[in-house]
């Protein structure tokens, strides 16, 4: 089991952070050649800034768009950060003080976590237009999201693992060396859901994270005016006359 | 009232906007007419579909797919949240499933996962891939044009996708393909042809302004002079060629005409550019937008114009201001004073605030007035030098020439405006169902003013909606002649003479 998951956790590793990189590479290569941001935007670069660090952090499109899944949405992502950020004590040989402070609210960040996605996946079944736009994939995504928020919860409240030897297994990884890990088949099925996540994230719709970055109609300054925009390959064809 | 061979949507209350049940299949039938090869060739595209155009159109695809970060980025990140379900109007007016942005998108997006992504190419099913067929093509043709480009998806969306931008890449992956629509591409011809989206020629201009001139002599008593090619004049302005045609077009015409009378400005008309309108948007094409904005080019540069002002138009005002200087800038032989392009709103209004014109409300009594917001001036580009400008400035100016002025429920003006029902090409006869249908959440609005605040008219500023709403307005038992000018009503209260 060491073995295994000590090879699977690179290749993943390394799945995820190459195909991550090539598609932010490939969005930030493809050229905007028109000035298309949804108005009224911002006139300057910290406007947009300031635009898009409300979209990623508050959802505020959605918020407009529709309360009750900002809700479900909002929670879930709050909770997937918080614990994100805990998860990170499993890396790191000295506990830092952003961890240490997430530290107590890791229960209810995995609960709002698991709650936020139940709630996405019922009215992902129940809402007619939603599950007219649904494919089996979205379904997936959510069951494989909540495979992993379950078997941790149930890591951390229930069936305890020995945790000091993950946290070894990990940080032994980092430095390639190989540490044993506990042979508890909840923490198996859990590393293996979330190697799963990594190795699909750069290939499916996870990709809405960066995305949101380079989404013309959201991240363009409104100053068409006053600025000549002009794409290389438009360019291009205005030296060919 | 018309009697229609389809149901027109019973208008509730726009504060309580329920979401329809699904009705798959609804508009299934709905398409506008195949360009025939007399509209397609003028425009370098294949005449008709030739062995072999599956593979061309996806050849297309990877080609705009690496050229538009928008469509690559668009194709990639929807998460299927469903935020923009209930946001489109052609959903809400006709309940077929496939007018929800979403799904629209993802006729597009299937074809895409199919042949540029690793899990459309291993697992089909699995991510709702397809393979690029003639049913798919079918599909492609009747949904992409039902849907006018609106962009009200876009605002609600949490990522910001813009489904306008992925109608325009179908639109013009069908266009390379020889399946193009009859509408735009006859109209591109006759800008090529004759100068104007009508196909009006220069003598039936001339003989037009003059008749124009004559009434404005005859109503006011004052020689108020519509120019045309005059070299050396301060203004170019571009207008859409529906203003020299029709009602309410027409009379607003005539109000940028008093307006610079009245301001002193010298200006002109040009034969060759007697096109605000850019139908190249519609079709999605780079080549076509840019050959289309050159002509306003040559003619500024052939008359000596300092600047350029822009008429009432919706999509020709976002080509204008967003797109203008990149597809025939750079603009340093004009005036650096004055933004390129500039609108006639923000001229007209600018001038009220200086005093530089004035208006007499009386020249509207009776009329209490809303408006409606293009969707392509909302969602699309901006007027005077702040965030939102396009909706206080055309607000401005109506309230300066009208004694009372409402807006419509909030939920339904400014960027969360909803469309006319006729934009983005699908201004044509044979979609009437759909832009009858496409028109409910804005008649619900207007009804909603009209019954509880006593409004008369609707003001607009796009030519696409006033020839949309003067046609369907009937259906909803309105009379068409509610809808009018922004500078009808600043013609109507514009005082001339005692400025000097
Ligand atoms: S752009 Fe407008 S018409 Fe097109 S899908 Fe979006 S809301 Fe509907
Ligand atoms: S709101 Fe955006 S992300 Fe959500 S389904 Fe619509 S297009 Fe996709």
């Amino acid at each position: 089991m060491t073995i295994f998951f000590a090879i699977l956790f690179s290749v993943s590793t390394l799945v995820f952070a190459a195909g991550l990189a090539m598609k932010i590479a490939q969005y930030a290569r493809t050229p905007a050649p028109l000035k298309i941001p949804t108005t009224p935007a911002p006139l300057t670069k910290g406007g947009v800034a300031l635009r898009l660090g409300r979209e990623a952090l508050l959802f505020e499109s959605l918020f407009r768009g529709n309360k009750p899944l900002w809700l479900f949405a909002f929670v879930f992502h709050l909770g997937l950060a918080v614990v994100l950020i805990r998860h990170a004590r499993y890396f790191e040989t000295q506990v830092g003080p952003l961890v240490a402070l997430v530290q107590p609210l890791a229960q209810p960040a995995g609960l709002a976590m698991v709650a936020g996605l139940a709630l996405l996946l019922v009215r992902r079944l129940v809402v007619e237009r939603v599950r007219y736009v649904t494919g089996p994939s979205d379904i997936l995504m959510l069951v494989l999201l909540l495979g992993i928020g379950v078997s941790g919860m149930l890591m951390k409240c229930v069936v305890h693992t020995d945790i000091v030897a993950v946290k070894a297994f990990f940080t032994g990884l980092m430095g390639f060396e190989l540490r044993p890990l506990p042979a508890d088949p909840l923490l198996g099925l859990h590393l293996l859901l979330v190697c799963l996540l990594m190795i699909i994230f750069p290939f499916s719709k996870l990709l809405h994270a960066p995305g949101l970055f380079f989404s013309p109609t959201r991240n363009q300054t409104d100053n068409p005016r006053e600025v000549r925009h002009l794409a290389p390959w438009a360019a291009r064809l205005e030296e060919k006359g | 009232m018309a009697a229609a061979p389809f149901d027109i949507p019973a208008l509730g209350d726009p504060a309580e906007h329920p979401i329809p049940a699904l009705k798959p299949g609804a508009m299934a039938a709905s398409k506008p007419y195949v360009a025939a090869e007399a509209h397609q060739q003028p425009l370098g595209f294949p005449g008709e579909l030739t062995e072999g155009w599956e593979k061309r159109a996806v050849e297309h695809m990877g080609s705009l797919v690496s050229k538009y970060r928008s469509l690559q980025v668009y194709m990639d990140i929807c998460v299927k949240c469903g935020a923009c379900t209930d946001k489109c109007h052609y959903f809400l007016g006709t309940h077929d499933p496939k007018n929800m942005p979403v799904a629209r998108a993802d006729l597009f997006r299937s074809v895409y996962r199919r042949y540029f992504t690793p899990a459309g190419k291993i697992a089909p099913g699995l991510v709702g891939a397809r393979d690029m067929t003639k049913d798919v093509l079918d599909e492609w043709f009747n949904y992409f044009h039902q849907c006018s480009q609106c962009r009200r998806c876009s605002v609600f969306c949490p990522y910001g996708i813009d489904t306008a931008e992925i109608s325009m890449a179908a639109r013009d992956i069908m266009d390379s393909i020889g399946q193009g629509q009859k509408y735009c591409n006859e109209i591109i011809g006759k800008v090529h042809k004759i100068g104007n989206n009508l196909g009006l020629p220069a003598p039936a201009l001339l003989d037009t302004l003059e008749g124009l001139e004559e009434d404005m002599l005859d109503d006011t008593g004052v020689a108020v002079k519509m120019p045309i090619d005059v070299e050396g004049a301060e203004v170019l302005l571009v207008t859409p060629s529906a203003d020299f045609f029709a009602e309410p077009h027409v009379l607003g015409l005539m109000g940028y005409a008093k307006v610079f009378h009245a301001a002193g400005v010298s200006w002109t008309l040009s034969t060759k550019a007697s096109e605000a309108g850019n139908f190249g948007m519609f079709i999605g094409n780079y080549d076509q937008m840019k050959k289309i904005s050159m002509r306003i080019r040559e003619a500024a540069q052939e008359l000596g114009v300092k600047r350029i002002i822009f008429g009432e138009c919706g999509h020709a005002w976002r080509v204008a201001y967003s797109f203008l200087n990149t597809l025939a800038g750079p603009w340093d032989f004009l005036d650096p004073r004055y933004p390129v392009p500039q609108h006639i709103l923000e001229f007209t209004n600018d001038l009220i605030e200086r005093k530089g014109i004035k208006l007499d409300k009386s020249g509207n009594d009776g009329m209490v007035l809303t408006v409606h917001d293009s969707c392509n001036v909302a969602r699309g580009a901006r007027m005077g030098d702040r965030p939102g400008g396009q909706f206080t400035i055309p607000r401005a100016v109506i309230q300066a020439s009208v004694p009372k002025f409402v807006d419509m429920h909030p939920d339904t003006i400014c960027d969360k405006t909803f469309c006319c029902g006729g934009g983005g090409g699908l201004l044509t006869d044979e979609l009437m169902e759909l832009r009858v249908k496409g028109a409910s959440p804005r008649m619900e609005a207007l009804k909603d003013v009209v019954d509880k605040q006593g409004v008369t008219h609707m003001a607009a500023m796009c030519a696409i909606c006033k020839a949309q709403f003067t046609k369907i307005l009937p259906y909803y038992d309105f009379d068409r002649e509610m809808v009018v000018s922004v500078h009808q009503l600043v013609s109507n209260a514009i005082i001339l003479g005692d400025n000097d």
